[in-house]
Parts: structure tokens; C-alpha cells; sequence
């Protein structure tokens, strides 16, 4: 069907420049530019608007015009690919880091990193967290070791910056003020339930939960934990993931 | 035709009203809802849905199908309707008469499209894939249109009359729409109306929209979804309803959401035009 596809070709380019699709006009022919421009005009505003949405504490850090200006740049390079608009941004973060005019906040793309997760963590599977009991459930049936399963909606967000601190005293309400301890941060993203939690965790702790993460074993992710860590308590550690609601199966 | 819906007033469903819904449980016909809001594995939207869906009868609104963009449609998106609808078992499923898709690209808007023989076989087979799919009937919504094709060679009217035959699919009349639209193009919405299949009928949508003046000084209507339904609006609604009888019809407003009693005070003025009898019967 060439005669559509050329013109909804020219249409689409239209919405990103200022040229006119040949086969438009309006009864009044001279009105058909500023007719078309709502078109471009909802593109653009429904589209930064989603990432002002997904990324309420980046538009905080850098204020709203630059936000916009910056959504605006990221929405001409790289139009949604999914008609899901909750998962649109998902590349957000690292145009951010390559993004010239954002180079004075090199934490900027890992608090958007935390609001991408926190978007993934809303939308993920369902899953029961399950209760300590499991685990002497287990040992009782005889098992040695035990493989755990963790929750779908776990992202984990390492930075280099305190990227959490920063996340955190941008929520609404709450005033910034000056991290006197600037340093490396992970933080943890999950919703066990209905609530997505974020929470900053020790590198220890990171290093027992990735070693779960990458299927291994309870014993073996104890040990990562100890090897990041000496005074890494297995006890506290493993009663930490089931208080949290981290665990949905044990096999 | 084609809808399992009540005949009398809804409101499209928004987050920040729930919590008073579930509190008050009020009278209301039916929830409506965007199909792509509920496309995520799970969490608080699946959880609200499917606490509504207890009590109400449901409308799924599609709003990214792109069933007016040239080539064939996305069989991954189509499938994921058809789990949507296998799961909620909406009482009615509706799209647009648009295109919001080109090439890999989502431009999350309704884009209008010309009307003639090409674009007529390419909706009427989109619709045809999209009822095989779903096993059910769909309803097609007219759009608010801001310009006009020198390449359409058939009227909207006629062209919507001519899917609905050839495809059995039903239709979604927007009156917000057909005012916006009419203003837009310089037409007479009552014509529209004259012309248009109200027997194809199976939902009303009624929203607000916004007004600007060109530089010309002619008016520019927006089909925002942000305030109140306009009076002229509300005058064509009372007009189709008095030729089609009561009808489904859904209060639109995406945008600026208004608290709930705002919300349902739109509603109950919809039901009022759709079921005079019953205020009467109130007041007596």
C-alpha cells in the first residue's frame, strides 16, 4: 500500500520538524500549520510528560525546564518502542550520562536508575513472600543446602555516588541538605506486596543477595557476603531477607 | 449493539479515585479503562482492576493498537489484548479509528488518517484480524480530527457506516468528538449526526475539550479530556439519545482529574438524559 505509507511516512517526520505533510490541509488552507501542530504538540507534551512522570525526582534534581528541555532531546532521539508507556525511559539513564548539559551532576543517572527500577518493581509478577519457617521446614525434610528464590520485582542499583541519600531527601515533602559523607551506594528495589520499598544495603549484604540472585547457593551466598565483609552476621543476614519479603521460594 | 453494557452512565476509572469508590460503592454503570495501563505482570494496577471488576461491569478501551497505520498489525500487542480481555472478560472492547504507531515507534497520540478505498480495505482488515483474535466484537470510536486530507475521497460518516457492515464491528460515538471535530472543519455536528449509523451504536463517550482562536480569529477545539463536558456537547449527547434511546456513555476525564464527587455529578447528568423517567420518579 504505497499510496498510506508515503503519506503516514511524511506525517510521522512532520510531527519532528516543521515541514507539512503534502496530502494535509484545512478548510481554511492557511491554518493548516497551526492546525498540524497539535498533533506535534501532543507527541511531544504526552511523551515528556510520561518521563516527567517516571522520573519525578531527576525533574527535582535539575528543575523543570532543563527537564524538559532534556525529555525533549531524549523523546527526538529515541522515540518510545513500546506501545507500554510505563516502560518507556528505560534508556533514560543513560542518555542522561552521555548528555552533555548534565555533566555537573555525574549522580544524576543512577537516581534515574533507582526511578526505573521502582517503575519495573511497580509493574512486575506477583509473588508471596514467604516466612522464616520455611527454612526449618527444609532442614527438618533433611536438606543440606538450599537454593533460594527471590522476589520478581528485585532490582538492585549500585553507584558510585550516595545515589540512594539523594533519591531519598528528594521525596515530596522533604528538604536536601548536605551528604557530609559522600560516598558509594547500593540500593534495593523491591514490592513484596502492593508497596515498592527502596532501601540502601551494605555492600555485604549486596554481595549475599547477588550470589542468590545468580542461583547459587545458601552457603555459597553467605560466603560472598563474609568475603565482602568479616563482621557479616549469616544469622541477622538471612533473617533480613525474610523480614524484607526478599524470598518467594525455597528448593 | 455489540456491548454487554449497562445502558447508563460510567467514568473512566483513575487511580487516585479508588479508594473512595471501594469506600462508597456507588451506582454507577460501568468502570472504563485503558488496555495498555494493565499491561504490566502484576502489581497495584492488576490489584485495583481486579477489586472493581468484582462489583462493576468493565470496559476495555484500547488505545495503542494503531488500527488506521499502514502495514499489518502487531500480532504481539493484539495477544496481549486478547490475555487482557481472556482475564477481565470485559463486557464490552473498544479502539480507535487512528493510528498511533510508525515503523518501530510508539508517538502516543490518535493520528488521523485519509478516507478512502485503500485506507478503507486496510481498517476493515485490521478489524476483521483483531475480532478473529479476540472471539468477541469490538467497537470502533470515531476521532477528533484537526485537519482534513486532500486524498479522502469518503466522508467519516460513510466510511464508519461502511466498516461497521462490511467488519459487524460496532461503534464507539464520541459526541465530544463529533462537536470538536465539526467546529474544527467548519461543519454542522447535527449533520454529522444525521449521517452517521446511530443503529451501529453500542457506547456514547462524552468528554471536554479545549478551545483556542487561531490567528485568523477562527476556533481551534482540542479534544483534551480535561473539564467539564461543554454544554453545546451536551445538547448533540440529548439529541442522539433521543434517537437511539438510552444507551452506555462514558464520562471521559484524563487529565486534571477532578475529585469524585465532580466525577460522578457528570455522571448522574449523563443518566439523567438517558433515564428522565427515573428522576421523575425520584422527585415524586
Amino acid at each position: 500500500m504505497p499510496a498510506l505509507r508515503e503519506s503516514q511516512d511524511a506525517f510521522a517526520a512532520a510531527l519532528f520538524s516543521g515541514a507539512l505533510p503534502g496530502n494535509v490541509t484545512a478548510v481554511n488552507p492557511e491554518e493548516a500549520q497551526r492546525r498540524f501542530a497539535v498533533y506535534r504538540n501532543n507527541v511531544m507534551v504526552g511523551l515528556t510528560k510520561a518521563l516527567a512522570t517516571r522520573f519525578p525526582v531527576v525533574e527535582r534534581l535539575v528543575g523543570e525546564d532543563f527537564f524538559r528541555a532534556c525529555a525533549r532531546e531524549f523523546v527526538l532521539r529515541h522515540p518510545p518502542r513500546s506501545r507500554l508507556l510505563m516502560r518507556y525511559g528505560e534508556s533514560f539513564p543513560d542518555f542522561l550520562a552521555a548528555f552533555g548539559p548534565a555533566k555537573t551532576l555525574p549522580y544524576l543517572p543512577d537516581v534515574a536508575r533507582i526511578e526505573v527500577a521502582r517503575g519495573e518493581a511497580y509493574h512486575a509478577a506477583d509473588a508471596s513472600p514467604l516466612g522464616p519457617d520455611v527454612l526449618a521446614q527444609a532442614a527438618e525434610a533433611g536438606a543440606e543446602d538450599l537454593r533460594l528464590s527471590l522476589h520478581p520485582s528485585l532490582r538492585i542499583v549500585s553507584s558510585a555516588h550516595p545515589a540512594f541519600t539523594i533519591w531519598s531527601m528528594n521525596q515530596p515533602g522533604r528538604t536536601p541538605t548536605r551528604i557530609a559523607d559522600w560516598r558509594a551506594e547500593t540500593a534495593l528495589v523491591l514490592r513484596p506486596r502492593m508497596s515498592v520499598l527502596v532501601e540502601a544495603i551494605a555492600p555485604a549484604r549486596t554481595a549475599f543477595l547477588t550470589r542468590i540472585q545468580e542461583r547459587g547457593l545458601l552457603s555459597e551466598a553467605l560466603e560472598a557476603g563474609l568475603a565482602q565483609d568479616p563482621e557479616f552476621d549469616p544469622g541477622t543476614a538471612i533473617a533480613w531477607i525474610f523480614a524484607t519479603g526478599l524470598v518467594v521460594a525455597v528448593n | 449493539m455489540n456491548t454487554h453494557l449497562p445502558a447508563s452512565a460510567g467514568v473512566g476509572f483513575k487511580n487516585e479515585h479508588f479508594d473512595a469508590i471501594i469506600a462508597t460503592k456507588p451506582k454507577l454503570g460501568f468502570f472504563e479503562v485503558h488496555a495498555e495501563n494493565y499491561m504490566g505482570e502484576g502489581g497495584p494496577a492488576h490489584a485495583r482492576l481486579a477489586a472493581l471488576r468484582r462489583d462493576y461491569a468493565l470496559s476495555i478501551h484500547g488505545v495503542g493498537l494503531s488500527i488506521g497505520a499502514h502495514g499489518p498489525l502487531d500480532r504481539e500487542h493484539l495477544h496481549r489484548l486478547k490475555a487482557l480481555c481472556d482475564r477481565y472478560a470485559p463486557e464490552s472492547f473498544s479502539e480507535h479509528l487512528a493510528w498511533s504507531t510508525h515503523d518501530t515507534a510508539f508517538l502516543n497520540d490518535l493520528l488521523p488518517l485519509p478516507y478512502n478505498d485503500e485506507t478503507l480495505a486496510l481498517v476493515c482488515d485490521h478489524i476483521d484480524e483483531v475480532q478473529d483474535v479476540l472471539g468477541r466484537r469490538m467497537l470502533l470510536e470515531n476521532p477528533s480530527t484537526y485537519l482534513l486530507f486532500a486524498d479522502s475521497t469518503l466522508q467519516e460518516t460513510q466510511f464508519l457506516r461502511e466498516v461497521a457492515s462490511r467488519t459487524g464491528c460496532g461503534l464507539l460515538l464520541d459526541v465530544n468528538n463529533v462537536f470538536v471535530s465539526a467546529v474544527n472543519h467548519g461543519t454542522n455536528a447535527l449533520d454529522y449526526l444525521a449521517d452517521f449509523p446511530l443503529d451501529r451504536v453500542g457506547e456514547i463517550h462524552l468528554g471536554g475539550h479545549d478551545e483556542e482562536t487561531l490567528p485568523t480569529g477562527a476556533p481551534l477545539l482540542i479534544d483534551a479530556h480535561g473539564s467539564p463536558v461543554a454544554d453545546p456537547v451536551w445538547a448533540l449527547y440529548a439529541h442522539v439519545v433521543a434517537a437511539t434511546g438510552p444507551l452506555p456513555t462514558l464520562i471521559e476525564w484524563d487529565n486534571d482529574v477532578p475529585p469524585w464527587p465532580e466525577l460522578m455529578a457528570e455522571a448522574a447528568r449523563a443518566d439523567a438524559i438517558l433515564h428522565p423517567e427515573m428522576l421523575h420518579a425520584r422527585a415524586s
